[in-house]
């Protein structure tokens, strides 16, 4: 296979925090390499760095030592503004406590990362367009009926239906989901898992962190993380 | 336009909004009260004397005063900026009203009724003759007897709620007015056992200037009687005063430069004449120059009131500051995910900015909409807080104060807002670069929920 095939890919990633005096090294030279269009579980004990190593790969979080790379580019070399740019248009996060905002209805917690972007005056052209494709998603992930509700109107399943629909609001290259089922019972983390699987055979790349083997091998290739390493 | 969505919600769903909002409403209102009824009083005072004054003044405070002042006051006539043109004697003097053997002493004040009043407000400061001037020197009973014009508040009592009680037809009572008569050089003008000039006028109306001072501790009395009280009649007379009414479009610095370049040239042909040296003593000034001894008093209050609001004005800032620690403090998750999406560290100060800029907005707006209700009843309350409980903010036995003044100054509305809304603005700076500078790894901590 092609080098070029990776969509994403980390080499030698090393990432430590301090709790209080002490000083915790969680990724110690970790590596993965994602191709386009794969559906990858990362899957390892609680503290073994699946998490961190997720948000890396999302720039929300920089490594002490290693390289991202995202189509070639590293992500280092990005400047702030191409950093939330990277953020916004690029890969799109599901967590696991779904990080809805209280104060926004179900639409448009869909739609902000498009109305983040975008200033007050285009987005008095773009409003129609935005508001369609969040309805959209919103019907394909089933909460159709649901949009003018408010987060906490909403049931675990529900809110994390709209967390993916608003992951995937700019059409992200990758979709990274951090426990997206952790927080859910089985039948409900059944149907994300479902929805997961659909959007990857519709062409979605998707890295997935999860603690659960039987969650894990719904997904196209698992990854072990132990002990700061991929096994 | 997520900003401003974001910031309008955090305004209306945070309970704790409401109390950064309701101290930048009270706030806003004590100010906008204060100012008002402070503005108000310190504008009315100013008006008051301006009124009293003129537009300017040419004179000297000295008791003996200066010649040559018809001949100036002719030229003053001839210019196209000059409205109105009036000399004044002023001097002080003992007076017994009603046949009373005690004098009290005032300050005396003479002048021609009809030149004084196209001069300065006079006409209209007065009570019986308000409007025809030509006869303020007329006692109501015989018009053939001399006539004076007293203080409002030498004359009449003032009620508790401020007002005067005028006689329909007062009595010509007598008033006597003794003088010192001073020569050009200063010295009496009398020598010997007979060395005051007394003569008796007749009470013809009273003047209420506004101006507590001049109201308490003024007699007007016609000019050549108080010329020649002050011994400042006979061949070289003399006055102290010349007040000055410039037309409407002048400008006041502008026409107060003119005079003074008349009086220079008019000092350079008068030298050498009789008395001309006393010409030295002689200012130009603006009203506000010749009253500034009274006026800075009233600015330097209003100073000092507004350096305390200022202070007032701080303890806001440090109300929003912490209103926004604990706002910001309780969103950090929020700052997360803003930046989860893209958000910039700019973007998160701008929500929080604009969240602050509309609490002083909408915090102005009440404290404003309050204060237009308050002062418009301020009299009304003022009045039933007397009426039932004895309390009134200023004693109108002792201050000459009629109304409280209630209207509002849009400029200073408008200042005060700019005010509140900066405030806010800088009370809430801290804390939003607090928030900008967080790590979106670290806010969607589990930890954090």
């Amino acid at each position: 296979m092609s080098k070029d095939e990776f969509i994403i890919e980390a080499q030698g990633i090393y990432k430590s925090y301090r709790m209080g005096a002490a000083e915790v090294r969680v990724l110690k030279g970790a590596d993965i390499a994602v191709r386009r269009g794969e559906f990858v579980a990362i899957v390892g004990a609680s503290g073994s760095g699946k998490s961190t190593l997720l948000h890396i790969l999302g720039a929300l979080d920089k490594p002490d030592k290693g390289v991202v790379r995202f189509e070639e580019r590293d992500l280092d070399g990005m400047s702030g503004r191409e950093m939330n740019r990277y953020r916004n248009k690029t890969v799109g996060f599901v967590f696991q406590f779904y990080h809805l905002l209280d104060e926004l209805s179900v639409l448009e917690n869909v739609i902000l990362p498009a109305m983040v972007p975008v200033g007050v005056i285009r987005w008095l052209s773009v409003r129609g367009c935005v508001r369609r494709r969040g309805r959209e998603l919103l019907e394909a992930v089933g909460l159709g009926e649901r949009a003018a509700h408010k987060p906490y109107q909403l049931s675990g399943g529900e809110r994390q239906r709209a967390a993916i629909a608003r992951a995937l609001v700019n059409e992200p290259k990758l979709l990274l989901a951090d426990e997206p089922t952790g927080n859910l019972d089985s039948a409900t983390g059944n149907g994300i898992l479902e929805l997961l699987e659909r959007l990857n055979r519709a062409g979605q790349t998707i890295v997935m962190v999860t603690h659960d083997e039987r969650v894990a091998r719904r997904a196209g290739r698992i990854i072990t993380l132990a002990d700061g390493r991929i096994k | 336009m997520y900003k401003l969505i974001l910031a309008l919600r955090y305004l209306y769903r945070r309970r704790v909004s409401y109390f950064a909002l309701a101290a930048v409403a009270l706030c806003v209102f004590i100010v906008v009260v204060v100012m008002t009824v402070m503005t108000g009083l310190v504008s009315d005072f100013k008006k008051g004397n301006h009124n009293f004054t003129g537009d300017c003044v040419v004179g000297t405070e000295s008791l003996v005063g200066f010649p040559y002042y018809e001949d100036f006051g002719r030229i003053l006539e001839r210019v196209d900026f000059v409205e109105g043109v009036s000399p004044v004697i002023k001097s002080y003097a003992l007076v017994n009203a009603g046949g009373s053997q005690q004098g009290g002493g005032v300050e005396i004040i003479g002048i021609d009724p009809v030149r004084h009043s196209r001069a300065t407000g006079f006409g209209q400061a007065l009570h019986y003759h308000r409007g025809d001037a030509s006869k303020t020197f007329e006692p109501m009973g015989d018009a053939n007897l001399a006539g004076c014009v007293v203080g409002v508040d030498l004359w009449l009592e003032r009620s508790s709620k401020g007002k005067h009680y005028y006689d329909p037809n007062p009595a010509a009572t007598a008033i006597s007015v003794t003088c010192f008569p001073l020569t050009a050089k200063g010295a009496l003008a009398k020598a010997g056992t007979d060395l005051v000039n007394t003569k008796t006028f007749y009470f013809s109306d009273c003047s209420q200037s506004g101006l507590a001072r001049v109201d308490g501790s003024t007699v007007y009395l016609p000019f050549e009687d108080a010329q020649a009280l002050c011994g400042m009649s006979g061949p070289v007379s003399r006055v102290s005063w010349i007040h000055i009414k410039f037309k409407p479009n002048v400008k006041l610095e502008e026409g107060c430069r003119q005079v003074r370049l008349l009086w220079a040239k008019f000092c350079e042909q008068m030298r050498g004449k009789d008395n001309a040296e006393i010409l030295a003593q002689v200012s130009v000034q603006s009203w506000k120059e010749h009253r500034r001894e009274f006026i800075a008093a009233m600015e330097k209050e209003q100073t000092m009131l507004t350096v305390m609001f200022g202070l007032v004005g701080l303890t806001t800032v440090f109300i929003v500051f912490v209103v926004f620690y604990m706002i910001v403090s309780h969103k950090t998750k929020d700052i997360g995910i803003l930046k989860s999406v893209g958000a910039s560290g700019g973007d998160v100060v701008a929500v929080f900015l604009g969240f602050a800029a509309m609490l002083g907005v909408a915090g102005s707006a009440v404290g404003v909409a309050g204060g237009m209700w308050f002062l418009r009843d301020i009299n009304a309350l003022e009045g039933w807080l007397f009426e039932r409980f004895g309390f009134q903010l200023w004693d109108r036995t002792i201050y000459a104060i009629g109304e409280i003044p209630h209207r509002m100054d849009l400029t200073m509305v408008l200042v005060v807002v700019g005010c509140a809304v900066l405030v806010c603005i800088i009370g809430a700076f801290l804390p939003s670069v607090r928030a900008a500078q967080a790590r979106p790894v670290e806010t969607l901590q589990v930890s954090q929920l």
